[in-house]
């Protein structure tokens, strides 16, 4: 086992690292806003709103996220040079950027699974602390933003966190659409010294650690909601 | 507007048409799938049972396996086994003085995938073992029943129906990980796919094609886990 190759990587390690963060952090953000309605409508209704969140769901959840991201990437991807006047204008440098089609993959995926668990989450608060807060008079948003959307919050927590972990062990998937993540590096780090297993080892050990963050905050937040009675 | 489909012929199964090759590629992709969830179960077994009756050097080797695989990525995994796995086995092989073997995709990627289901399933099957009510056990063990036949004949049967929705799960996820497989270029449905769309151009129609594909797989199995779930529950009060 040789290491030396650490030192003169190190940089690009680093800038992988943070493509890696800034890609799970923001497909989760991006992915949990629309989570959020998405298992609201399933619960609430209207009904066919519901049921084409649920068809969202289980499409998203019944597909490889590996074909869904070179379905974004290379099949819509490819569409739009077709489109006449699109070089011009000021979206082309995003379009052509691999970046923008992992985050957009990564999102739906967020949205879609986290939806699911949302769905689940807004059916287990107890009837009776909704119809109190009804009884009081408070609107409908005042409900879901004081009662119904905390009291599911408190109930998903741990499963959440899990979900999130399971987010951030896809993220090198982006690395197969040219995005320079912490795998990418390390691919790139194996074909420039021939190492085979060390760049291997080297970027396990970063997700493990990134695993061991998620894990660790998820607990500290777990323990600043107050318990559920 | 353009044409988002313009050459559906290409998804046929005549002259020029890639329709086989999807057929094939899907059916490795089921293959592996099978060999590796039935694989991962054995060990989700074997692990479960070392976790709750090994002694303290087992269960602490199986809790660094399981933590290891459920903190790393399966791409990671799937490369550091497959690399890592056929080293050693040439190696072994060649200290017994036979010549190094070329392993077969299909074997190593059931292998691979097996290790990394593994791991969930040890944790699905010791939840659903620990949910069986303690007094089925000790009854059997009253009846003087051998461990052997108490596990075949009560823990395995009981445990089961706690076990179903995990091991559903499961399922579902082994059979999207085979496309992770394409990564390392084991032919399945991911890796026919990218050749189609690579050498025809249609990129977009044949992901959307393979989606479908796998799409219809996790239909598929739903029904068929809803119906397995439903007779293992049989003879068992309503969950509410």
């Amino acid at each position: 086992m040789r290491w030396d190759w650490i030192i003169t990587y190190l940089p690009d390690f680093i800038d992988g690292l943070i493509i890696t963060v800034q890609l799970l952090t923001m497909s989760i953000v991006i992915g949990m806003t629309f989570a959020i309605p998405i298992g609201l409508v399933q619960v609430t209704g209207p009904r066919w709103l519901g049921k084409i969140a649920q068809g969202f769901c289980t499409v998203v959840r019944g597909t490889p996220l590996l074909i869904q991201l070179w379905l974004l990437y290379y099949g819509v991807g490819t569409l739009f040079p077709s489109i006449p006047g699109i070089r011009e204008s000021f979206m082309w440098p995003y379009l052509r950027d691999a970046f923008p089609y992992a985050l957009l993959a990564f999102s739906i995926s967020v949205a879609g699974y986290e939806g699911e668990v949302m769905r689940g989450a807004f059916k287990s608060v107890p009837k009776g602390e909704l119809e109190a807060a009804r009884a009081f008079g408070m609107g409908r948003f005042t409900l879901l933003r004081r009662i119904w959307l905390p009291r599911a919050f408190q109930n998903v927590l741990p499963t959440l966190a899990g979900e999130f972990v399971l987010t951030l062990k896809s993220t090198p998937l982006a690395a197969t659409i040219t995005v320079f993540d912490v795998y990418g590096v390390g691919t790139m780090v194996r074909s420039e010294t021939y190492r085979i297993y060390e760049p291997l080892l080297f970027i396990a050990g970063i997700y493990i650690v990134l695993t061991g963050i998620i894990v660790v905050f998820f607990r500290w937040l777990e323990n600043r909601v107050p318990r559920a009675v | 507007m353009f044409d988002l489909f313009p050459n559906l012929q290409l998804l046929s199964f005549g002259e020029g048409g890639w329709g086989p090759s999807l057929l094939r590629g899907l059916l490795s992709t089921v293959q592996i799938a099978i060999g590796a969830y039935i694989l991962g179960l054995a060990i989700g077994l074997a692990g479960a049972l070392g976790k709750l009756h090994g002694g303290s050097v087992t269960k602490t080797l199986l809790e660094i396996y399981t933590t290891l695989v459920r903190a790393v990525p399966e791409l990671v995994l799937i490369l550091l086994l497959y690399y890592a796995g056929t080293a050693a086995l040439n190696q072994v092989l060649e200290a017994f003085g036979y010549d190094p073997v070329d392993i077969s995709g299909l074997i190593a990627g059931i292998v691979v995938l097996g290790v990394v289901q593994g791991a969930y399933s040890t944790e699905v099957i010791r939840g659903a073992i620990r949910a069986i009510p303690r007094g089925q056990i000790e009854a059997a063990q009253a009846y003087g029943m051998p461990p052997m036949t108490l596990l075949t004949r009560i823990t395995i049967p009981a445990m089961i129906p706690f076990a179903m929705p995990g091991l559903a799960n499961l399922w579902l996820i082994v059979m999207k990980d085979t496309a992770l497989l394409a990564v390392v270029g084991f032919t399945e449905l991911a890796t026919t796919t990218r050749q189609a769309a690579g050498s025809t151009r249609s990129y977009l129609m044949f992901y959307v094609a393979a989606a479908c594909l796998y799409l219809a797989l996790t239909l598929i199995s739903n029904v068929a886990f809803r119906a397995l779930e439903k007779r293992s529950r049989r003879g068992q009060p309503e969950l509410s």
